[in-house]
């Protein structure tokens, strides 16, 4: 059977659960509108003064919230046994850890980027720089996901992996807040995005095409 | 012995961190033939049917199928072979079917009713739309089970499939393994405890 088939029937399937569970899936989504509900609550700050530091804001917000549903992108295949079947079953573990992220893509990040605008419209952004905080969001979240991939792989077999998680994938989503929260910046001042966006564009193809096979490797070395 | 027709485990070493699980265990298993593996708790039983199945690596010695190494026939292995582990596998908010829809459909074009009957005959057919969650212990290895049966596999690799059955449960599967090995299967069976496995069954004690 072929790749597209086995990916189609993990992106299915992982959809599927998830609307099971709908709470999973909300969790995230509110955390992330609550976090930037409480910037402007805490600062008490003027209109503009919000408006500088909106994109920052979002864009803390949106990784932490991301980081919330990475760790049970594995574990709960690792926990029931249903990981190991699926090493087994004739399909490479790669295939099946790129169709598990990007099922996992779905239900976050592009869940996050829909509620953006809400989000956007409290913090001051103007409309005029909705694209570019899109068009940033998702190749950022996108970026997160498969970074975040790796972190999940090499926790999924400890107890509480969820805090040293943050601490490996953090670090290296830095690059991500920086030109995100840029091109969003820059768009709000009515300067070009491009380079920012193209930045985050490259890291996105960069960690789709290095973080699968990481990810199998780690996964295959817990299950040992 | 002669593995070229099967599976075959030779002189496998397994070390876990400073204990030495796996001291050169040897076996080969043809067509109709069942192996019933026992042992104590922890003596490595799980273990070795881990590295069986290729989920594990053994430090020493190897592992063959049709006469060569797993690994280089790997995708081919994993078809040959249906694996049930000490967890049922199962994913407790998808129903029985949908279970069994998603696994065996990965390794190949499943058909509903084919599955519904693999439920039959482990005799949870009632139990098909229910999610797994509300089914009891006994009746998730029931389900696993039908899984194994769905997978059309000759090759049955099976962790203490009477775990949680009743006296029923444990003569339908024991019928089942028979069918299987005598249909021209093979069924390596690991159980702590003494079974009735077809007459054709050989026996590996693991030491430890």
């Amino acid at each position: 059977m072929s790749a597209t088939r086995a990916m189609i029937l993990v992106v299915a399937r992982e959809l599927r659960l998830s609307f099971r569970r709908p709470d999973q899936l909300l969790q995230p989504l509110v955390f992330f509108l609550i976090v930037t509900t409480l910037f402007p609550l805490g600062l008490n700050l003027q209109l503009s003064l919000l408006k500088d530091m909106a994109p920052g804001v979002l864009w803390t917000a949106a990784l932490l919230s991301s980081l919330l549903s990475l760790e049970s992108l594995f574990k709960g295949d690792a926990d029931d046994g249903t990981l190991e079947q699926l090493v087994l079953s004739g399909h490479s573990l790669t295939v099946i850890v790129i169709a598990k992220t990007a099922a996992h893509w779905l239900l976050s990040g592009a869940a996050l980027v829909l509620a953006s605008p809400l989000v956007a419209i409290a913090l001051g952004i103007p409309v005029a720089a909705f694209g570019t905080m899109f068009a940033s969001l998702v190749l950022g979240t996108m970026t997160l996901s498969w970074l975040g991939s790796i972190g999940a792989a090499l926790t999924v077999g400890l107890k509480r992996g969820n805090v040293l998680l943050s601490l490996i994938v953090l670090p290296l989503a830095m690059p991500m807040l920086i030109f995100g929260a840029g091109a969003t910046d820059r768009a709000i001042s009515g300067m070009s995005p491009a380079g920012a966006l193209y930045f985050l564009g490259s890291l996105c193809l960069f960690t789709c095409t290095l973080a699968p096979f990481a990810a199998s490797a780690a996964l295959r070395i817990t299950l040992e | 012995m002669n593995t070229a027709e099967g599976l075959g485990v030779e002189a496998v070493h397994v070390w876990r961190g400073e204990r030495h699980v796996l001291k050169g265990v040897t076996l080969a298993i043809r067509p109709r033939e069942a192996l019933h593996v026992s042992g104590r708790n922890g003596s490595g039983k799980t273990t070795l049917l881990k590295v069986a199945c290729g989920l594990l690596r053994p430090e020493q010695g190897h592992v063959t199928w049709l006469g060569r190494s797993i690994s280089d026939v790997r995708s081919e292995y994993q078809h040959a072979l249906a694996y049930a582990s000490h967890e049922p596998a199962l994913k407790a908010d998808l129903t029985a079917l949908e279970n069994l829809r998603f696994m065996v459909g990965l390794k190949y074009r499943s058909n509903g009713a084919e599955l519904i009957g693999c439920l039959e005959r482990t005799g949870v057919a009632r139990c098909a739309d229910l999610p797994v969650r509300v089914l009891s212990a006994g009746q998730r290895r029931r389900v696993a089970m039908a899984r194994v049966l769905g997978m059309r596999a000759p090759l049955w690799l099976l962790d203490e499939p009477f775990t949680n059955l009743d006296a029923g449960g444990s003569e339908i599967f024991a019928a089942l393994i028979a069918e299987h090995v005598s249909g021209g299967g093979m069924a390596v069976v690991v159980a702590h405890h003494e079974l009735v496995l077809p007459t054709a069954a050989r026996r590996l004690e693991l030491p430890g």
